[in-house]
């Protein structure tokens, strides 16, 4: 489908953009209020952590191709308590096709509120699912054990303010040997202009445990801008299992950042998977750690962007440990003049012997005006180690789109049916159908509003 | 009735003659075969046909039913009711083969009528059933990629599902043959075979007589240097088989047929 042309990106953009305002936010935000000793320790460490570090620029390494200069730092404020009975409300279409099958359980969060619920069978066996201010009411001790674990404040000025400020989220907690069969599901509903979204995501299996899971985050598409910073947090333990699906459909006026690592122990295996059709401007740092000998992570990604819309993966795959297996696909087709940025990176750790890594970012650029910058990279301190990477941007075949007119369907058609066939090796693995299906739809009104 | 009528059709590709003046009426009901020696321009009527659009047409029309469908795109060529069954099918990955079909249907009921929802998926799934219980075909072949790692028979028996699918009243089969083996060739003809009748025009391209053992033409025309140069019954073919083309080249080149 794509054509194997390799391209080289020699463009530099180095521009100057202009100086960020600082963010309105302080330190009476940062809760307090009948939380745990350790917690507001925790989060008031990572306020100081915040303070410190400067807001990132063009010239830091991480971000040179994002620029922030046109976001209204200081006019994003954080939600009150029950803020969404202003708000616009969770459209029905976001939880009806998780309603209407099986699942295990569902956290949906909504600005300043939380609806939760679990499987009894599940809750027996000790299994905790829940939203993070009920957790932090009701499990301070795992908390203690779990939160800030995976991912430090101190990695980035939106990993210190998503410690600091996070007034939702989302816990799954898995005890050791515990087998989840039916799927879990959490929505974070984020509407409202100038609003702050700080969430905080964990999810914690034990040993020999076994879920999946999907974390979705939403927004209708507003007039002025809004904003979401993030950390998700995943630790899967020895010999345990997890599918982990998180799926980004925030309105196209949100300035989105997160920061996400997962660690894998002793033959754990992770199957983790992007899917991205919103935002304005979205940074993503995204790190798998294979840090238990035997252990194995997958990453997969899919991603449509239209308009003005700029995403920025930001991908790591560490080797930590030998005999671990890392693969990464992202794929994305992009449309209007929207940017994609991929920029990954495979570690093997000194000692990290028959380790196998691969990483791969596959490309469609739809229209004359997008662009799509593919930087794979490797840095290898092992010996017996086998790693590979490959980066491809093309466009749709002819030949096939012909081949689908020869049977009576219609150019438009022809080009969403290829690009949907493009992305359904990976959409296939989000366990909801319903779900699956609103994002194909949403892709297939995308391309038809490209098309006129 | 029906009939697709070419008439003196003249194409190009990147500027050279392929096709010097084709003249051809099929008539609904009746197989057609198509010979000839290879590089005669056999393919390039075949995807004129459907309106492939790297072939020029710089002369001639090409009447289906009364209308010129030379001004018309592919798709409303197929929606017309003319198929295209391809020498070299393309595969699109992540689309399986009854999702395409599915959206092929559906175009054709939204050509008719734009606000038509589409065909309901249990009518659907037992419509295809159907097709692929007719043509012998595993059930597991609808839930693959079309034509994604599919062996070269595969490929040309699930050319026949479209076919079989889609109900054409004007079919091209372009080199069917080529790639098969004789267990292969016998599936896809029986297939074609199946759907004979007197709604279906069929033009049987081929460089080879063996196929039309199986599928047993009306009448057999001769292309040579993008012209049909010579038209007979079915002993034509054997004929062909048995003496090859020197014949008809001398009689093109003494004068003795129109060229």
């Amino acid at each position: 489908m794509t054509k194997e042309t390799p391209r080289v990106v020699t463009r530099v953009v180095r521009r100057e953009g202009a100086t960020l305002k600082d963010f309105a936010f302080s330190a009476d935000m940062v809760r307090v209020d009948n939380l745990s000793k350790h917690l507001i320790q925790y989060r008031q460490a990572a306020w100081a952590e915040y303070q410190t570090l400067p807001m990132p620029t063009l010239k830091d390494e991480a971000w040179r191709r994002t620029d922030l200069s046109g976001m209204p730092s200081d006019r994003f404020h954080l939600p009150k308590n029950e803020a969404y009975l202003d708000l616009a409300p969770l459209p029905e279409d976001l939880t009806k096709p998780v309603a209407d099958q099986e699942h295990g359980g569902e956290v949906i969060l909504t600005p300043g509120g939380a609806q939760v619920s679990l499987a009894k069978e599940l809750a027996d066996q000790g299994v905790i699912f829940t939203d993070l201010r009920t957790a932090e009411q009701k499990h301070p001790a795992l908390l203690e054990k779990i939160m800030g674990k995976i991912v430090a404040a101190k990695e980035g000025k939106f990993a210190a303010l998503a410690t600091a400020l996070a007034d939702n989220g989302a816990v799954l907690y898995v005890p050791r040997g515990v087998t989840i069969e039916q799927p879990l599901h959490s929505l974070l509903w984020g509407p409202g202009e100038y609003l702050a979204h700080i969430s905080h995501v964990m999810v914690w299996l034990e040993a020999g445990a076994s879920a999946t899971y999907v974390h979705e985050y939403a927004s209708p598409t507003e007039k002025a801008p809004a904003f979401h910073a993030g950390l998700v947090e995943i630790h899967v333990g020895d010999n345990a299992n997890l599918r982990f699906v998180e799926l980004q459909s925030w309105g196209e006026h949100v300035w989105n950042f997160t920061h996400e690592r997962s660690s894998v122990g002793q033959d754990g295996q992770l199957d983790w998977i992007f899917g991205a059709i919103g935002g304005n401007v979205t940074k993503n740092f995204a790190e798998l750690d294979l840090v238990g000998r035997g252990s194995m992570g997958r990453m997969s990604g899919f991603y449509f962007t239209d308009g003005k819309q700029h995403l920025d993966y930001d991908s790591q795959q560490n080797h930590r440990s030998q005999n671990t297996t890392s693969d990464l696909l992202f794929k994305g087709a992009l449309i209007d003049s929207s940017r994609v940025v991929w920029q990954g990176m495979i570690y093997v750790a000194p000692g990290a012997m028959k380790t196998d890594g691969y990483q791969a970012n596959r490309n469609l650029v739809l229209s004359r005006e997008a662009r799509a910058d593919s930087i794979p990279g490797l840095e290898i301190l092992a010996d017996d180690v086998r790693c590979t990477h490959g980066a491809t941007v093309g466009k749709i075949d002819p030949e096939q789109v012909f081949y689908l007119r020869a049977r009576g369907i219609p150019q438009v058609e022809a080009e969403r049916l290829i690009v949907s066939g493009f992305f359904d090796p990976i959409m296939q693995r989000i366990p909801f159908e319903g779900v699956r299906e609103r994002f194909q739809s949403s892709i297939a009104k995308k391309m038809a509003a490209y098309h006129g | 009735m029906a009939e697709l009528v070419i008439r003196d059709l003249k194409v190009s590709i990147e500027g050279k003659e392929i096709l010097k003046g084709v003249d051809l009426t099929l008539p609904q009901g009746e197989v057609h075969a198509i010979m000839g020696p290879n590089g005669t321009g056999k393919s390039t009527l075949a995807y004129t046909l459907m309106g492939h659009p790297s072939y020029e047409v710089t002369g001639g029309e090409v009447l289906y039913d009364g209308q010129n469908i030379l001004e018309l795109a592919p798709d409303e060529r197929s929606r017309l009711g003319i198929f295209l069954a391809f020498q070299y099918p393309v595969a699109i990955p992540g689309v399986t083969v009854a999702n395409f079909l599915r959206t092929a249907v559906n175009s054709r009921r939204r050509a008719v009528n734009p606000d038509d929802k589409g065909v309901p998926i249990p009518e659907f799934r037992k419509l295809l059933k159907a097709k692929m219980e007719m043509l012998k075909v595993d059930p597991a072949f609808a839930g693959r990629y079309l034509n994604d790692g599919f062996s070269g028979g595969e490929k040309k028996r699930a050319e026949i599902l479209q076919m079989a699918t889609l109900e054409p009243k004007i079919a091209i089969l372009d080199e069917t043959d080529s790639g098969l083996d004789i267990d292969a060739l016998r599936i896809v003809s029986e297939g074609v075979n199946a759907l004979r009748g007197p709604g279906l025009g069929v033009l049987v391209i081929t460089h080879y007589q063996r196929i039309l053992n199986y599928i047993k033409p009306d009448v057999v025309h001769v292309m040579m240097d993008g012209r049909i140069v010579e038209s007979g019954g079915p002993d034509l073919a054997l004929h062909l088989e048995e003496h090859g083309y020197d014949w008809v080249r001398e009689k093109v080149d003494s004068g003795s047929v129109p060229a």
